[in-house]
């Protein structure tokens, strides 16, 4: 029939431009990443005659000597470092805002609703903004070149009380709490045993945000952190940029690749619960 | 207060369980946040000066950021930067939510697309900006050797000593990490209209652009809304890229604000107190923006509820005191 036909002509034209259209955006979002992963096994020379080829060749080791021998980016060291201060401040950012989500829901107190109110009002305000200040200050007590001062702030993180308060107020039955009151436990025996257990899905999604979020930040670790040895990866990278790496075209691209495996390793692992995250955080009442 | 069963009042336990939060708020946020707005009035540069006072005409550092080029330059790039990327952000995301959403046409492989779309994000900036660099090189870059090669320029472009062309990449590449999160984000948005409404436009004969336009857009009002909100406030913030792709160049062709006022700090003049003064106007623009989406978000249903609590209380008020209330 004529109106079938013109029906299933128009639904596949639909569907050819939409995946050609997807698959435009597949490679502009891939295509970066494929020339850094093939330009880190290309030798400098090969870059420069054609900076672009989809053909791996195999100086992946000497461009990592090369990378040895200038010793300023040190992607172990910045890793390391890394690593100490992400899982620090993700730890702590989990387990008080859990905490303070607990204190919010379980509890009826007078200034509840308006600390609640409070959380709301200062959810979006940056940390850069008040860098000056707090630069100053971590620098007037001596704590700058400390891993501390990157890692404590993260215990008062609004955005995660937010979403755990959301998660929270569905998943918590009081009746539980009540009967593990009975039996004597303790209130902070019955948020560490009873509740934070029942979080634990909530826990995982906000970890892997807060995890990566401390690991790609810039701004605050450059202006505390002056010591080589303290550089985070993402302070490591910028070496990248300098003098001395001009024409070393195949030792960037590994450089780089370097700092970025770990990040890539953790999405493939957990992209369906990451994107699950990203969902979840978008919608609002 | 309600009081809890057998007369014990667990309200302290609300106290105290919130105290870390206060605690680490006050010294790490709310500390910082006025100091950097008293830094703001006082004579406070050069490194590891303690010896400052606040100047005798308090806004004089206000009124020098603001009558300063660099810092003008850098609010009109911030904003210039954050339009050329947000508009093209959310339309494409707009379109791809259409067809991810859609109940007549199925797509296939929509969770690897979403996987595809969403990785940019997650990869650190200072990386990205980098990589980026490199691959807009001159006169040997992977971008110029595709030109070339393909016939498009004659010769390589010098892409990142020109103004325009370095605004334009700061701008993509900011789209290019932003665009998956936000369709993530809408479509999300949109598996949260009820299905009902689709059935019944379904049933009246609407076809998938009236659905559309029609249902989808009007029912997506507030995740818009959060989705330019928080656009703004972040592309507002916008530090990572442009501080590390040029550091602000060609000709502060892309320093942004943040930049301007790391610069100002911590690029060897160490004027704090002008970079101060520089990120409490940020503040106040940032606050206002906030300020509605506060207003947006506002817990609609507890609202709700408070106010039948309210009348249901004046009714039983009105029926204690023997009063109808028909």
């Amino acid at each position: 029939m004529a109106v079938v036909d013109k029906k299933s002509a128009g639904t596949i034209a639909f569907k050819v431009s939409a995946y050609v259209f997807c698959a435009l955006l597949t490679v502009m979002s891939l295509l970066p990443f494929i020339i850094m992963i093939v330009n880190s096994t290309r030798s400098s020379v090969q870059i420069q005659q054609h900076a672009i080829s989809l053909i791996p060749s195999k100086y992946l080791f000497s461009n990592f000597e090369v990378l040895k021998d200038k010793q300023m980016f040190s992607p172990i060291r910045g890793f390391i470092n890394s690593i100490i201060i992400s899982t620090g401040s993700t730890i702590c950012n989990i387990y008080f805002s859990t905490m303070t989500a607990f204190a919010l829901v379980a509890y009826d107190w007078r200034l509840r609703k308006p600390f609640f109110t409070f959380i709301m009002a200062i959810l979006m305000i940056p940390a850069q903004l008040t860098s000056i200040g707090f630069y100053q200050f971590m620098y007037s007590i001596g704590m700058n070149n400390n891993f501390l001062a990157l890692i404590l702030p993260s215990i008062a993180a609004p955005t995660t009380v937010f979403f755990m308060r959301q998660y929270m107020i569905p998943s918590l039955p009081m009746e539980i709490l009540q009967s593990a009151r009975i039996d004597g436990a303790s209130e902070f025996r019955i948020f560490n045993q009873i509740a934070l257990p029942m979080m634990k899905p909530a826990m995982a999604t906000q970890a892997i945000f807060s995890f990566v979020g401390s690991w790609n930040n810039l701004m605050l670790p450059s202006i505390l952190l002056t010591k080589n040895n303290l550089y985070t990866m993402p302070m490591m990278v910028q070496l990248l940029t300098g003098d001395t790496y001009k024409t070393e075209y195949g030792a960037v691209y590994l450089g780089l690749l370097l700092t970025v495996i770990p990040l890539l390793v953790v999405y493939f692992l957990l992209s369906k619960y990451i994107i699950a995250g990203v969902a979840l955080g978008g919608v609002k009442g | 207060m309600a009081k809890q069963p057998k007369g014990i009042s667990y309200a302290k336990y609300g106290y105290l369980f919130s105290i870390p939060f206060v605690v680490a708020y006050l010294i790490f946020s709310l500390y910082p946040t006025i100091y950097t707005a008293v830094l703001g009035f006082t004579d406070c540069k050069g490194l590891g000066n303690k010896n400052w006072h606040i100047l005798e005409h308090p806004f004089d550092n206000f009124k020098m950021v603001l009558s300063n080029d660099s810092f003008i330059t850098s609010l009109k790039n911030t904003i210039a930067i954050w339009l050329m990327n947000f508009f093209p952000q959310i339309i494409i995301a707009l379109l791809l939510t259409a067809w991810f959403t859609s109940h007549t046409n199925e797509i296939k492989g929509k969770g690897i697309f979403k996987v595809i779309f969403y990785m940019p994000n997650i990869i650190t900036a200072a990386t990205v900006a980098i990589l980026f660099t490199a691959l807009f090189g001159y006169p040997v870059g992977p971008v110029n050797d595709i030109l070339v090669s393909t016939g498009i320029k004659d010769s390589a472009f010098y892409f990142l000593v020109d103004r325009k062309a370095a605004r334009g990449i700061v701008a993509f590449i900011q789209f290019w990490m932003w665009y998956g999160n936000t369709m993530i984000v809408l479509i999300s948005g949109v598996l949260g209209i009820s299905p009902d409404i689709y059935e019944a436009a379904d049933i009246d004969g609407a076809n998938g652009i009236q659905t559309f336009f029609k249902i989808t857009i009007p029912n997506l009002k507030t995740v818009l809304l959060y989705t330019l909100i928080t656009s703004l406030v972040g592309g507002l913030n916008m530090y990572d890229i442009p501080k590390v792709f040029l550091n602000g160049g060609p000709d502060k062709a892309t320093l942004t604000t943040s930049v301007f006022i790391y610069n100002q700090a911590f690029s060897g003049s160490y004027l704090y107190n002008r970079a101060a003064a520089a990120s409490m106007i940020m503040f106040l623009i940032i606050a206002v923006c906030s300020a509605i989406l506060f207003y947006i978000m506002r817990d609609k249903d507890e609202e709700k509820l408070n106010k039948e609590i309210k009348r249901a209380k004046k009714n039983a008020q009105k029926a204690a005191r023997g009063q109808s209330w028909r």
